[in-house]
């Protein structure tokens, strides 16, 4: 019996490879200098869903994400390895969210969206580690969930059961729960299965409308203009919180009750230490130094 | 009313560590308000559980006591703050920054349209002056923590919205019992007032907890690698150095990343928080996230080749030298000197 799967998904900036020009000399993050990535833990989530669609014949997949217009590439990114279809959410006006606002946009996509039976997504992003928003939307959508989930082991879509093996502190249980369901995956669930090559020759030229639009902005042509028209699946759907029908006052920074006072660049109360080098005579030195003041032995 | 909550996380009967470190921060949080200190146990079989909480300080402990509540499932749990919150209306709520603290936050700030920060690394109370609005906020949780790879400390508030909620991590709060005779309300809800039938949805079908293979945490030296180690065969090395020196072994998320060590001896704000009398930090450099998991260490030594490793301005010694000759140095050493 077939499903109907959401993938909430996010682009975030590869804060696991900081360089030395990440920040800029007044102490702000230089965005540019970290690549935008998919969420690593929204990649192990895509792979339960698409494991799910393999099971069940049928079934659909598809990527909600919400963000810049160049965020359409975290949907070509799911629709090249199996995903059916997309939505970006995208608004001047979803700006400054916290996870609060950010659940809010979702879960009135969601709902748009229409009728759904998984609605899955990473534990957590790599850029805040929160671990907020899949709660969040479930609480919005009146549904249960089951976090830290490690794999989906068996979906009965007419009995409306999902059996999901998760982690707790210190251990892992099973759960069995209703359908529709909210569901966060882990780090360490199966990661994600690589691009398809047929579909990423179906899906290279899929684009966003602020893609095309800033593809028409350098003054360039969109290239094989035709082939948006011939096949609709080209186009990534882009909405707006009018398109969802989403409440202005709910959304980006007025819809976020946690606000930033301060930002502090980190520095250190450095400790007069001393330096030594890896001499075996520095090496034992220490070590009978350790020893004679009892901090070792 | 507008006290500061403690939610309690309960195994079986036993309230965890998190949760006692948290009422003794909470606690320190409500003198600096002048409000009372309250505790909510939600959970089955809790006779006799306000023995392990009154004595730190906490004036009135809400007891929920029904065979659904345990093992610990979303609905019925997020069911119980949300309603005693709408009575209570707490102007704090701290909870550990656990799988269920974590799973429990968001759905109550969700339904109670409050801020929620997580895994914050220390709380105060301040004031906030916003110009623009020309507001000024007496006495609002500070809730900080490191942001954005560690890169940098945000300092949250949540001006306008209550409760203000927190998750902390295990380690991250010292506890400390107030006063053994500390003597506290304790009040017994009618379960079935706060959470309805239809909130027991979920079955736990299995469920398996293992005590922690070390203990970490409480190790008085410490001998964590970081990336540097280079491969998972140097750094069994500091396994070597571990059983000498009695010590247990850590690591940072770049080296549990790259599966030189398991999971759960991650150190760092999204790992364990240690304090050992020694800490040897091996091939880290030393990233916010580490340091925000290791800093109140007694003395800390970094091996490291480089010089500029942001971890050695905050080592009592470094020594600059590969990892892999300096360690085996350090083995021998103490074999030598140590009888």
């Amino acid at each position: 019996m077939s499903l109907k799967i959401v993938v909430l998904a996010k682009q975030v900036p590869d804060t696991r490879n900081v360089g030395k020009d990440a920040m800029k000399a007044d102490g702000t993050i230089n965005r540019a200098a970290l690549p935008a990535i998919f969420n690593p833990e929204d990649l192990n989530a895509l792979e339960q869903a698409l494991r799910l669609k393999d099971a069940h014949p049928g079934s659909t997949v598809t990527i909600l994400t919400m963000g810049p217009g160049r965020a359409a590439e975290i949907i070509r990114e799911g629709l090249y390895r199996g995903a059916d279809n997309g939505y970006l959410l995208t608004d001047r006006a979803f700006a400054g969210a916290d996870t609060l606002a950010t659940s809010y946009a979702l879960a009135t996509t969601i709902k748009k969206i229409g009728e759904c039976d998984i609605i899955i997504g990473g534990r957590q992003a790599i850029d805040g580690d929160t671990a907020q928003v899949g709660p969040q939307v479930a609480e919005k959508l009146g549904l249960t969930q089951v976090t830290y989930a490690e794999e989906i082991l068996t979906v009965d879509k007419a009995g409306r059961k999902i059996v999901v093996k998760r982690h707790i502190d210190g251990g892992v249980e099973t759960v069995e729960a209703p359908l529709p369901i909210v569901i966060t995956v882990n780090g360490s669930a199966a990661p994600c299965r690589p691009r398809n090559a047929k579909l990423v020759q179906k899906y290279k030229r899929a684009l966003g409308a602020q893609e095309k639009a800033a593809i028409a902005k350098d003054g360039a042509e969109l290239a094989y203009a035709d082939l948006y028209e011939k096949y609709p699946y080209l186009n990534i759907t882009e909405w707006s919180v009018a398109d969802v029908e989403g409440d202005l006052v709910q959304c980006g920074l007025s819809g976020s009750p946690t606000k930033v006072k301060t930002i502090q660049n980190i520095s250190f109360q450095a400790k007069e230490s001393k330096t030594l080098t890896g001499s075996d005579k520095d090496v034992e030195d220490l070590i009978v130094e350790l020893l004679a003041n009892h901090t070792i032995g | 009313m507008n006290n500061v909550f403690v939610y309690l996380e309960i195994e079986g009967t036993t309230v965890a560590d998190v949760s006692l470190e948290l009422l003794t921060k909470g606690r320190k949080l409500a003198n600096q308000l002048g409000c009372q200190l309250e505790a909510v146990a939600a959970g089955s079989n809790l006779a006799g559980i306000e023995k392990q909480v009154l004595p730190y300080g906490v004036d009135k402990l809400h007891v929920f006591d029904a065979p659904g509540l345990f093992p610990y499932t979303s609905l019925p749990h997020s069911s119980v703050l949300i309603n005693l919150f709408k009575e209570e209306k707490p102007q704090i709520c701290l909870m550990g920054a656990t799988v269920i603290g974590r799973d429990l936050g968001p759905r109550v700030s969700s339904a109670l349209t409050s801020g929620l920060t997580a895994d914050c690394t220390s709380l105060g109370i301040g004031d906030h002056e916003d110009k623009k609005e020309g507001k000024v906020y007496k006495d609002l949780l500070y809730q900080i923590r490191p942001a954005f790879g560690g890169n940098i400390v945000a300092t949250i508030i949540n001006p306008e919205h209550r409760p203000q909620m927190a998750t902390v991590r295990e380690g991250v709060m010292k506890k400390e019992i107030l006063d053994a005779g500390y003597k506290g309300e304790v009040i017994k809800h009618d379960v079935a007032k706060y959470v309805p039938e239809t909130d027991y949805v979920v079955k736990v079908i299995e469920r398996h907890v293992e005590k922690a293979k070390h203990n970490l945490k409480g190790a008085p030296i410490v001998i964590a690698g970081g990336y540097g180690m280079g491969s998972r065969e140097n750094f069994d090395m500091l396994f070597e150095l571990a059983k000498e020196l009695h010590a247990e072994v850590g690591a940072s998320r770049a080296a549990v990343d790259a599966g030189y060590a398991d999971h759960d001896r991650q150190i760092g704000q999204t790992g364990v928080t240690v304090r050992p009398k020694l800490y040897i930090a091996c091939g880290i450099s030393g990233q916010i996230q580490h340091i925000a998991g290791m800093q109140e260490s007694g003395i800390i030594i970094s091996v490291n080749n480089d010089e500029n490793a942001p971890i050695n301005a905050i080592a009592d010694y470094v020594i600059n030298g590969p990892v892999e000759e300096v360690i085996p140095k350090m083995i021998k050493y103490y074999k030598q000197n140590s009888k």
